[in-house]
């Protein structure tokens, strides 16, 4: 199948204060496949949003390549970049922000269509009345300001606003975690529905990891900006490699009893992306950690097929 | 309710500023040597000055130049301080990096004297005054309204309206400027006070409109010599000006806690 996005070698430091680089995405790849939903997991500020902001050029990386449907994203200027951006959209995790407060709906998706000129003036009402009709939201919202509205219809709102230029993928960035539980579900299921519906690829970015279950078809774990396994979503749940992995999922509630996991409890917090430890970055927290662990940095190698992770264990 | 009564009051001002005509039938700057300094009664209300004027003609009349002066130059430092504001926030680099040293640079003048440095090279008069006020003013403006596009362009709509294909441009005036806009006219409110002090403080001087052309301030300052004889022809013109920048600060305090903006 054809890759709708690769990203190779991508690194992302921030310069902070005292000459220290704080690595956000260090030295990330992967590929997307078209029709397919791709998964990225892991706590605050492991580097997701940063790696959804490179994705769509909202910054520019250090180092490393981002190819989207045969274009390169980071070089991008001109017709190919509008190109890049009709074909490439986001789902923010905040509805409440990613809504201009002083813009009415029709405009805030009408916006869209105009710049894009996939719509005239005249034919911007129906074509926006369409696209809330996709997302399941009637014609009265159009003339309301985001103020009026509910976290969900919000959210509807920035998902219609995405799917007005056509994209071939999304990033939904936790498009879930600020919404209610209630609402979680249906925002879910209309995602679903949107991607069964058309060809359309994700990139989903979340820590709920019973919809990344649910959804995705391969999932990436990410801790201090490094992907730490990769690995078909099936497989990924069934055996998890990485002992990161194993404590995330330990954490995940299950509702049959027999099968309850053994949890596992992390010891300590996240360390600072400013001091990533020596060797393994997660060699401080690692319940299975030996004796090289804080002295060789490990790298992701084929553990299983088609499945990779970065842990001393599987070397 | 203050803030009521203050918009009450200063609509009062504007409409009898600008139907002075319909009020008094006194001409501001014709003289009467056979009524001069004379005390307020019933056919001079407020009383006439040295050269017999009636002085609330000439408060009437004055408030156009006086209140009329702030609004324009308000304004247009308003559009000046917006200007560089967007663009220095927005872009930030080396462009906000100079903009903002000329705006410390003119700040860190003490606004009146500045004033005054360019009434001295400007003849004086109306335009002089709106200058001087605008030369100070804008920057003012520039520096807050850069602080609030900072906090607004990191706004998730923004990155938002970037994705669709927005260019710089409509970022800047379809979604920033209109975010500006209640802050901008807060910050008018509160400032048109000052720029009517500012011009009386002029004309105090000698420096804004000229004689025998009333304004407030130079009310003031033709007639303080008679403050203990005849009061009047100073007070009423001090209380005009109190009263105005009074209302106008109280509007612009109501307008900044309905936007619930700071600053």
């Amino acid at each position: 199948m054809k890759e709708i996005l690769s990203v190779q070698s991508l690194k992302k430091y921030f310069s902070a204060k005292g000459g220290d680089s704080l690595k956000a995405v260090d030295d990330v790849s992967f590929s997307v496949r078209e029709g397919d939903v791709f998964g990225l997991v892991g706590e605050s500020g492991c580097g997701k949003s940063t790696l959804a902001r490179l994705i769509l050029r909202l910054i520019i990386p250090t180092d490393g390549r981002i190819v989207f449907d045969g274009m390169s994203v980071a070089d991008a200027h001109g017709e190919t970049l509008s190109k890049i951006r009709r074909g490439l959209q986001i789902i923010f995790q905040d509805p409440f922000a990613s809504l201009n407060p002083r813009k009415r709906i029709i405009d805030a998706i009408g916006e869209a269509l105009i710049v894009n000129k996939l719509a005239q003036r005249a034919e911007v009402k129906d074509k926006v009345a369409e696209l809330l009709a996709k997302v399941g939201l009637n014609g009265s919202t159009l003339y309301k300001y985001p103020h009026e509205l509910s976290g969900g219809q919000r959210q509807r709102i920035c998902i219609a606003r995405a799917l007005s230029v056509n994209p071939k993928l999304i990033v939904a960035d936790e498009p879930l975690s600020a919404l209610d539980v209630s609402i979680q579900a249906q925002i879910i299921n209309l995602l679903e529905d949107l991607h069964r519906a058309s060809n359309l690829s994700f990139v989903f970015i979340s820590h709920n990891l019973q919809v990344i279950e649910h959804f995705t078809d391969m999932v990436a774990v990410m801790y201090l900006g490094k992907i730490v396994e990769m690995s078909p979503t099936e497989a990924f749940f069934r055996e998890p490699l990485h002992p990161y992995t194993e404590a995330l999922l330990s954490a995940v509630p299950v509702p049959e009893v027999d099968r309850q996991r053994k949890r596992i409890i992390l010891e300590g917090d996240v360390p600072s992306p400013l001091h990533i430890p020596s060797g393994c970055p997660f060699h401080p927290r690692c319940p299975k950690r030996f004796e090289p662990c804080d002295k060789i940095v490990p790298v992701l190698k084929e553990a299983r097929k088609g499945r990779v992770v970065s842990c001393l264990l599987w070397e | 309710m203050a803030s009521k009564i203050a918009v009450a009051v200063l609509v009062i001002i504007i409409l009898s500023a600008a139907f002075a005509p319909f009020i008094t039938p006194y001409d501001p700057v014709k003289i009467d040597l056979d009524n001069i300094k004379e005390p307020p009664g019933l056919k001079h209300p407020l009383g006439t000055d040295q050269k017999g004027r009636d002085i609330l003609s000439r408060i009437l009349y004055g408030g156009r130049f006086s209140v009329g002066i702030a609004i324009i130059a308000g304004t247009i430092s308003l559009c000046l301080g917006l200007m560089v504001g967007l663009l220095s926030g927005y872009y930030r680099g080396k462009v906000d990096v100079l903009l903002m040293m000329f705006v410390d640079l003119v700040l860190s003048f003490p606004s009146l004297l500045l004033a005054i440095g360019i009434s001295v090279v400007f003849p004086p008069g109306i335009f002089t005054v709106i200058i001087a006020i605008v030369a100070v003013g804008w920057a003012s403006f520039a520096r807050l309204i850069r602080g609030h596009v900072l906090r607004l362009k990191e706004a998730a709509y923004i990155d938002a309206a970037r994705v669709i294909g927005c260019s710089d441009m409509r970022i800047i005036l379809k979604h920033i400027l209109p975010n500006c806009l209640p802050l901008s006219f807060v910050v008018f409110g509160i400032k048109l006070g000052g720029y009517i002090l500012t011009e009386s403080a002029l004309s105090f001087l000698g420096l804004g409109a000229q004689p025998p052309m009333p304004t407030w301030g130079s009310m003031i300052s033709l007639n303080r010599i008679y403050i203990s004889s005849a009061p009047w022809m100073v007070l009423f013109a001090g209380g005009a000006i109190v009263l105005t920048t009074v209302c106008f600060n109280i509007l612009g305090d109501a307008l900044r806690d309905r936007y619930g903006v700071s600053g």
